[in-house]
């Protein structure tokens, strides 16, 4: 299912929520809405789920534009939103057969894929069990069954993983990853390693508007200025600062050495070099000739983290 | 067009939740025991078989049941945020508010259904003029919708139940009243006032005469409360 997003943009008030945002999406991807809180990533998916309307702009989902075939698009829309608002008077099963039923799916269909849903998402211990009672990552995974129990072809998870423990973030990840093979998936975060791990494509947004498109590795490689490359040495001098350093730095590609910590004879050297060179060879050259012993040696470029950084503090 | 099965899954998802926890119980319960008093009182006192003064008691309670049965309908979706689940499945927000809308009023009809037990004793000891009883019902059934409508607009204006019960019952108390007030208004006021007056309609109804200005009137002030409660419902996406 391909998204068209045309120069969408929501004000509350006078205050754009989101300014003039364009972007595709194409069919089978992961894209990840990555973005400090208030970004507008939640206004964004609200507009896309036709929740609500935009203050311009339009978005066109396999053609059709949602504002005018609005009930035909949402039948093909699986949504959790953030926070996960669920019924809590309701037992899981009769929760995910009301669900269905709303998404129009055949009655013939239900007790398959109810039972289908359940399964995959680990709710056979709880099926008979009030949401009321539930713990907040069962609550989750019913959030995910209903959203997905329709088979929809697009998938939009406000912040699918928040509240959840490590363990219960790999299930659902995975979950995302899995399904992510056969349906558009969008999903927002504001966990990097998140994007990193599901996702093939990250938006980064910043105060309503895009400020980076791509792959997590290549949003590493564009806007990576300098890699790091970490040495940690032993050796018998007394004065790392000065007996190594200026040899460090005389070597090409450096741009800056500095001292990280010394003790017992060893000392941790992070060497900033020019981007994208790679000096392991040179230092171990000289580490060679100068009697050093190499313990450790690390070469790294900016991580996605920085990236985020960067784009989004002002 | 308006889809059918969706306003019936709607519907049994709230008249559930009404049954599977205290609601529907408390308010049947308390409605009766009220009802019961005043019925009982007064029928040994007046000494004649007619559900007159049940027909003028249980207007007077719907007042405050309605409202407390329809507060929650939308106030409640509004502020857990289950509306925007329910509002991005392929669902009209005119299948929302009819479905609760049915619901309600299916509440209502429990209400009044073990009243009739009134009509049975009534039966057996004197002679009941069972035309009278059958509009009097037909009348509840047209005011409590009317009501119903009412209170799930007040429902969708506000997130906050308690806000939704006082505007609900203020909007009813006053079609209520106003027929109470003709005497205090300039002759020209009055007949507009007493048009626009439930408790004036309902009488009317109830005295026996099912008349199409009556009925009229119901349906359209339900309807058009159902349909500011469809508009208030869309005001999200202004």
């Amino acid at each position: 299912m391909a998204i068209a997003v045309r120069n969408l943009t929501k004000k509350y008030g006078d205050q754009p929520a989101i300014d003039d945002i364009t972007f595709d999406v194409k069919t089978g991807e992961i894209l990840g809405f990555l973005g400090p809180n208030g970004a507008g990533k939640t206004t964004t998916m609200k507009i896309l789920t036709c929740y609500m309307a935009p203050t311009s702009g339009t978005v066109e989902v396999d053609g059709l534009d949602i504002a005018e075939n609005s009930v035909q698009v949402r039948r093909r829309i699986g949504y959790l939103p953030e926070m996960n608002p669920l019924y809590y008077d309701m037992n899981v099963l009769d929760y995910l057969q009301y669900s269905a039923r709303l998404q129009g799916m055949k009655e013939s269909d239900l007790a398959g894929r109810l039972k289908e849903m359940v399964h995959v998402c680990g709710l056979e211990s709880v099926r008979h069990k009030d949401i009321g009672e539930m713990s907040k990552g069962f609550r989750q995974r019913v959030g995910l069954a209903q959203a997905m129990i329709h088979d929809p072809d697009l998938l939009i998870m406000d912040e699918p993983t928040s509240g959840l423990d490590p363990n219960q973030i790999v299930e659902i990840r995975n979950l995302i990853k899995q399904l992510g093979a056969a349906k558009t998936v969008i999903l927002s975060t504001h966990i990097l390693t998140e994007v990193q791990a599901t996702c093939d494509r990250v938006l980064i947004i910043n105060e309503g508007k895009i400020v980076a498109d791509g792959s997590p590795e290549r949003l590493e490689r564009d806007f990576t200025a300098s890699d790091t490359l970490t040495v940690e040495l032993k050796t018998f001098s007394r004065n790392p600062i000065e007996d190594i350093i200026p040899k460090l730095r005389i070597l090409a590609y450096v741009n800056d050495v500095s001292l990280l910590s010394q003790e017992y004879g060893v000392s941790r050297f992070e060497i900033r070099t020019q981007k994208g060179a790679d000096i392991r060879e040179a230092v171990f050259h000289l580490a060679v000739s100068e009697q050093w012993i190499v313990l450790e040696m690390q070469r790294k470029g900016t991580t996605l983290e920085e990236v985020f950084h960067k784009l989004t503090m002002a | 067009m308006l889809n059918f099965q969706n306003i019936l899954t709607i519907f049994r998802r709230e008249l559930r939740y009404y049954f599977n926890s205290p609601v529907a119980y408390v308010v049947i319960i308390v409605f009766l025991a009220i009802l019961g008093w005043f019925f009982s009182s007064n029928l040994f006192l007046m000494n004649i078989a007619t559900m007159r003064v049940a027909f003028e008691i249980i207007p007077l309670l719907l007042l405050f049941f309605v409202p407390a049965i329809t507060m929650r309908l939308l106030a409640e979706e509004k502020k857990s945020g289950t509306l925007e689940l329910l509002a991005t499945k392929p669902v009209r927000d005119g299948e929302i508010v009819l479905g609760k809308f049915l619901a309600a009023w299916m509440l209502v009809v429990a209400t009044l259904v073990p009243t009739l037990v009134y009509v049975v004793v009534l039966m057996v000891a004197g002679s009941l003029d069972l035309g009278v009883v059958a509009t009097g019902y037909i009348g509840l059934l047209l005011l409590g919708g009317a009501y119903i409508a009412i209170g799930l607009f007040a429902s969708s204006i506000t997130e906050n139940q308690i806000v939704a019960f006082i505007v609900a019952f203020l909007i009813v108390l006053v079609l209520f009243l106003l027929d109470k007030v003709l005497i205090y208004v300039p002759e020209f006021m009055a007949t507009t006032l007493e048009f626009l007056s439930a408790d004036y309609h309902f009488s009317n109804i109830a005295r026996g005469v099912v008349d199409t200005r009556d009925v009229i009137y119901f349906c359209s002030l339900t309807g058009f409360s159902l349909y500011l409660a469809t508009v208030s419902l869309q005001r999200r996406k202004w």
